[in-house]
């Protein structure tokens, strides 16, 4: 009944059996159809709901460096304009700059006008620098806000595709979130329920994606104004620091000193009087 | 269609086709009809996606292909006709619009990997489908597109006739996507349907419990 080949004792130090595997795998599938799996570039959950009196945006605020948390409060709803707020998912950098770039455009805009932007601008002035660099900026946004025509959500892909629709989840955690949305969401919610509805679709994210984590992020815009709650809810596993990695003064020991006086010498000296009132 | 999505590094490549889109002409005017799936990868990220979009009042055309390119041409030909419309004073014609669309497609034909089926209304030529493929641009009483098509071309063969009025052409293409759409697993959702005559263009969304059904083993 015994299996002795189970039992035996592998042989004693390490073992790099595996490698030879690994490039005989790799030759097969780049021979064939199938391309080896590549590391994972990032992980988000955000969603969107689109309800009666506005939009509730929702993120987890974990940034990811290949396997290592890079940042446990990373802020992932950008501000557009007073009225609209924008998730991105993707290569952090390009998120930043993009929404950066689409603020200020915005804000130029409002002051030429003297309008409030609309939402569909927002969204078009995406689609039209994401299609001009052919999918190079890798950013994945859901543009959520409110103005004088109603309640918008967006999402723009780093292609330059855009759909508008009532409910969104986009990142590594968007199969998650989206399973909690199909199940939950109803056109015109209450404001309370979408916000719930929201936490809930990131919650389930945070849970089932690695990528994801932290805590959750909530954003509620309304004709009224915007809500901006960070965190709505904190992760069940905060750290609690055993001890201070502070070190008093005095503990690297000083061996020798130097000290070089740096001279210098005045040139030119020129006086300029600004008017400042 | 497929859009581009930033999770699992094998799942995103560029965004490639999942559609089924259909036109047909008949006298007096034309229908479109389409699904309504969105994938990227094996993810469905829109599954109530409108693919067929305006031109003009009496002009629609269906996407297919990459989800952004075939949004974009569809924008800048919806820009560029109304301005051609202003300067003519009239409504444009479908060729023009269907030229319009040629023009990008082949002048891009590298770059982009979009197929858009033009159909319309016009006060000189009725109803007209013009398919502008790779850039060719070639007018047909009937055309497909998509990568649902292929599951339907036998179809749409044995069961086009000349001379089908408005209800029997909607009823055609209704049939036609819900067929492709249980054989193609890049297509699916709702069928979204436009019929454009000389009143105007009316717009239905047909739900997936509403469709016909055929032998389903």
């Amino acid at each position: 009944m015994a299996l002795s080949n189970v039992l035996e004792t592998p042989p004693s130090g390490f073992n790099f059996e595996n490698v030879f595997r690994n490039v005989a795998l790799e030759g097969l599938l780049e021979g064939g159809h199938t391309k080896a799996p590549k590391p994972k570039k990032t992980g988000t959950t955000i969603a969107g709901v689109v309800c009666k009196d506005g939009v509730v945006l929702g993120a987890d605020t974990r940034a990811t460096s290949g396997e290592v948390v890079a940042d446990k409060m990373c802020a992932k709803i950008h501000y557009i304009a007073p009225n609209i707020y924008c998730c991105g998912a993707g290569t952090a950098a390009d998120t930043e700059k993009t929404t950066d770039l689409l603020s200020s455009n915005l804000t130029i805009f409002s002051m030429d006008s003297g309008r409030n932007p609309r939402v569909v601008m927002a969204a078009n002035i995406l689609q039209d620098m994401l299609f001009r660099y052919r999918g190079q900026i890798g950013a994945n946004l859901i543009l959520g806000g409110v103005d004088c025509t109603g309640s918008h959500l967006y999402t723009v892909g780093p292609y330059g595709d855009t759909d508008k629709v009532l409910y969104l989840a986009m990142g590594s955690g968007d199969l998650a979130a989206l399973g909690i949305l199909e199940d939950r969401f109803k056109p015109n919610m209450k404001l309370e329920e979408a916000k719930e509805l929201v936490r809930d679709a990131i919650h389930s994210g945070i849970m089932s994606d690695l990528g994801s984590g932290s805590n959750i992020d909530i954003c509620v815009i309304t004709k009224q104004g915007v809500d901006y709650i960070r965190p709505y809810q904190e992760s069940e596993y905060q750290d609690k620091r055993q001890r201070t990695y502070k070190y008093r003064p005095g503990t690297t020991p000083i061996l020798t000193e130097k000290i070089v006086p740096l001279e210098v010498e005045v040139v030119k000296e020129t006086i300029q009087r600004m008017d400042t009132v | 269609m497929l859009q581009e999505s930033s999770e699992p590094g094998w799942i995103s490549e560029e965004v490639k086709t999942g559609t089924t889109i259909i036109a047909i002409e008949f006298d007096g005017g034309v229908v479109l009809g389409s699904d309504s799936r969105v994938s990227a990868g094996e993810t469905v990220v829109n599954r109530v996606m409108n693919k067929l979009s305006l031109l003009h009042d009496k002009i629609y055309c269906a996407l297919s292909g990459s989800a952004a390119d075939a949004q974009t041409i569809a924008e800048m030909v919806n820009y560029q006709l109304d301005v051609h419309s202003i300067e003519i004073g009239e409504d444009p014609q479908v060729r023009s619009a269907a030229t319009l669309v040629k023009n990008i497609s082949y002048k891009y034909k590298e770059e982009l990997s979009a197929h858009l089926i033009v159909a319309g209304w016009d006060k000189r030529g009725g109803g007209q489908v013009y398919v502008t493929l790779n850039g060719l641009l070639s007018r047909q009483p009937f055309a497909v597109g998509g990568s649902g098509s292929s599951y339907v071309y036998g179809f749409v063969d044995a069961e086009y006739r000349k001379g089908m009025n408005k209800e029997d052409c909607q009823q055609f293409v209704v049939n036609t996507i819900s067929l492709a759409m249980s054989r193609d697993g890049s297509s699916g959702g709702v069928a979204y349907l436009v019929t454009i005559d000389e009143k105007g263009a009316e717009e239905k969304c047909i739900l997936g419990n509403e469709l016909p059904t055929f032998y389903d083993h």
